[in-house]
């Protein structure tokens, strides 16, 4: 199957808010259970509630719900231990990790892959910039260095991904699995299985510290939120990715440069675990092999509440970072009341089949195809 | 018998008072939990059974926070337990228990929920003792007292208190044991199956190990980790007994993963050697009792740290002291001690024991 590819330009949008969030612009090659919102057809005259579901509003709404009756109940059951700002800002710092990790999470299961190794990536990176930490490189020299390493050795990582996926042709499944076993092993060799401690004061002042009463991993954790939204949904990168992930082939045909794209997603997941292993870094003081065990599992999980489809071709980060803050807030509320952590991971389950159920209600009413 | 009251009040006028103290702790000692209770529960006195005068006895009701890793081997079940038992029998303390994590961000979550809610006191048995020192100095600066148990801060301002097992001592203890039993032996083949090798505690445990057997001339010929789990323990220990065809002695840190440990020796019909278990779990010492297996001995490292951790966060946030020591203040580390349990002394430890 081929489509004419015509360049659209985001000036046909309507509105600067989340327009068609999550949906590719008119007239890129598309996947068959996306929604198409094309400027062209829709009429003035016509509703509210039709551009509202058109630029993917209600599937937002339901997460909102979601997030919202979560702190319903917290506030119920903990009263002012839940509902006040000490709480509002531990939920945020816990988020903050996963958070990070979920935004470069969205724009690779977007562009039809997937990246296991996520977690294993952020314990490396953590144990290769305490390294420097301990063995007083970054004290003679500045502490950006470990920033710098981090960022690097993600960075690398996410490109070995990259390659072996595209130029390879391994599953992303497969080959990230790889990744994710062999980064934890270098970095129990790196470490010598020890948990590294960072006493370098210049790193610890600026990662660890809060402006205004707000931690700085949480604005950071802001900032790439934004950054990913604007990229995805705002950019020929974003357009790019959505083509790639929803049709390949049409893609290719379209000009687009897929392996060199799909190298590049797993480079930019990749310095999301550099930035979130210098957000652990900072906020456990420690670098180790044992960090973001099994994080790529509460990663995945937020990225698909969030609404974003496994199969490719849709993403969305506001979903994610809705998906993000509604498991850290039940985490929170399951805290406050001390209960067991089991009846919340079978709550957990739960709620991802109740969430894609409803998706994939939901797109089967509004489905155009 | 009745004791004349210790009731605290401030520093000053309890260091005048210490005389007094010493002569009413020595005749004390008589009538605290030392003795064996009727109910058979032995696991600390509790106000309800508290004689006048003791620290038992009610105080001002306190909250205290509990957080400790995920109950993923029975150790470490048993800990969580054996607190929230103590816990109950007091009834000035309302335990506030955080459930079993092994993510140390959802466990600084915790943690910081705790000194939200302004708890009196937090008894913390970190996952990664390291990783947990920010969070915990955060508490003590909120003036909440951390006592920290098992695994160790890597700043000791970030504790009142640490209650520790003695993992080097039982490094020790299993060594020296192995030596009792093989020493004479020319180059007898020891063997070594860890828990989980990136925990400082592991290191300890193997340091005391080598530097036992040192003093009898023997080496660690073959050593393997595995994880605390059955399974982890079934495949390394089938892995070693592949590698060595014939053993003298084999240590193995942790009688959790020494169920799998033992299943690997069964299906492989192995028993040329002694074993030395590490823990003291129930099952591991029945099986001592027994005598029909190649498991002889093991070496405790006791589950009720967090209940002993309890106990002195009690004491902390209710201005009190050990009431067995001179010192007016409550003790700034407690270290368990890492006996050896056979045949000969099973019964003493069988009560106190956790089940795998």
């Amino acid at each position: 199957m081929t489509e004419h590819v015509q360049a659209s330009s985001s000036k046909d949008r309507e509105s600067p808010s989340a327009a068609g969030e999550g949906v590719p612009p008119a007239g890129t090659a598309s996947h068959q259970t996306m929604v198409v919102d094309d400027p062209t057809t829709r009429s003035r005259g016509q509703g509210v509630l039709q551009w509202l579901s058109a630029v993917g509003f209600f599937r937002i709404l339901g997460l909102v719900v979601a997030l919202v009756v979560i702190c319903v109940v917290g506030a119920l059951t903990a009263g002012s231990n839940f509902a006040n700002s000490d709480n509002a800002l531990t939920i945020l710092r816990g988020a903050a990790v996963v958070g990070v990790l979920s935004v470069g999470m969205t724009f690779v299961i977007t562009g039809g892959g997937i990246d296991l190794s996520v977690g294993a990536i952020l314990a490396l990176s953590s144990v290769w910039c305490t390294t420097l930490a301990t063995q007083t490189m970054a004290r003679d020299n500045h502490w950006l260095v470990m920033v710098f390493v981090a960022l690097a050795v993600g960075a690398g990582c996410g490109l070995v991904n990259g390659l072996l996926v595209s130029y390879g042709r391994i599953v992303p499944f497969v080959a990230t699995l790889a990744m994710l076993i062999a980064a934890r092993g270098l970095a129990e060799i790196l470490s010598d299985k020890k948990t590294q401690i960072v006493d370098v004061d210049g790193f610890t002042d600026v990662f660890a510290s809060d402006y205004l009463g707000i931690d700085f991993s949480i604005y950071l954790f802001a900032l790439v939120a934004v950054v990913g939204w604007v990229l995805l949904n705002r950019t020929t990168f974003g357009r790019r990715t959505f083509a790639v992930g929803g049709n390949p082939e049409a893609a290719r045909l379209a000009g687009i440069n897929v392996r060199r794209h799909t190298v590049l997603l797993y480079v930019l997941v990749g310095i999301c675990c550099g930035i979130a292993a210098l957000m652990l870094v900072a906020r456990t003081t420690t670098g180790t092999s044992t960090h973001g065990t099994l994080i790529e599992l509460d990663v995945i999980a937020a990225v698909v509440i969030g609404g974003t489809l496994l199969a490719g071709g849709r993403g969305t980060i506001t979903g994610t970072v809705l998906g993000v803050l509604i498991f850290t807030t039940l985490t929170n509320v399951f805290i406050q009341n001390q209960r067991d952590s089991s009846e919340q991971s079978v709550l957990k389950g739960a709620v991802i089949v109740a969430a894609v159920l409803l998706q994939q209600w939901l797109a089967s009413r509004k489905s155009t195809t | 018998m009745t004791v004349k009251s210790l009731k605290k009040r401030s520093t000053p006028t309890r260091i005048v008072g210490s005389g007094v103290a010493v002569v009413a702790v020595l005749a004390m000692s008589a009538c605290t939990s030392n003795e064996a209770e009727d109910d058979g529960d032995e696991r600390g006195g509790g106000s309800a059974q508290a004689e006048a005068g003791s620290n038992d006895e009610a105080g001002d009701t306190v909250v205290i926070g509990f957080s400790a890793p995920a109950a993923d081997h029975g150790w470490m079940a048993s800990i969580t337990e054996a607190t929230e038992q103590v816990a109950g029998q007091y009834d000035d303390v309302e335990l506030k228990v955080a459930t079993g994590t092994n993510d140390v961000n959802v466990q600084i979550q915790q943690v910081e929920t705790f000194i939200n809610e302004g708890v009196d006191a937090i008894v913390l048995l970190p996952f990664d003792g390291a990783a947990m020192t920010k969070v915990a100095l955060k508490a003590m600066d909120a003036g909440i007292p951390v006592v920290n148990v098992d695994r160790e801060f890597s700043d000791p301002n970030a504790a009142r208190v640490t209650v520790l097992g003695d993992n080097y001592g039982m490094g020790v203890s299993a060594g020296t044991y192995i030596c009792e039993q093989v020493g004479d032996k020319a180059g007898a083949v020891v063997a070594e199956i860890a828990g989980i090798d990136s925990l400082p505690l592991t290191q300890d445990r193997s340091r005391g190990f080598k530097d036992a057997l040192a003093e009898c001339g023997l080496d660690v010929d073959n050593r393997v980790a595995a994880d605390f789990t059955v399974e982890g323990g079934e495949e390394a220990a089938s892995n070693l007994l592949q590698a060595e065809p014939k053993i003298d002695a084999v240590w193995n840190h942790d009688d959790d993963q020494g169920v799998g440990v033992l299943a690997a020796i069964e299906n492989a019909n192995r028993d040329e050697f002694i074993m030395v278990g590490g823990a003291g779990s129930a099952n591991a010492m029945r099986a001592i009792k027994d005598g029909d297996s190649v498991l002889k001995a093991t070496v405790i490292y006791p589950s009720t740290q967090g209940a002993d951790g309890l106990k002195l966060a009690r004491l902390l946030a209710q201005d009190r002291a050990v009431s067995d020591l001179v010192e007016v203040e409550v003790p700034r580390q407690v270290q368990l001690y890492a006996p050896v349990v056979t045949a000969d002394n099973v019964d003493q430890y069988l009560d106190t024991a956790f089940e795998s």
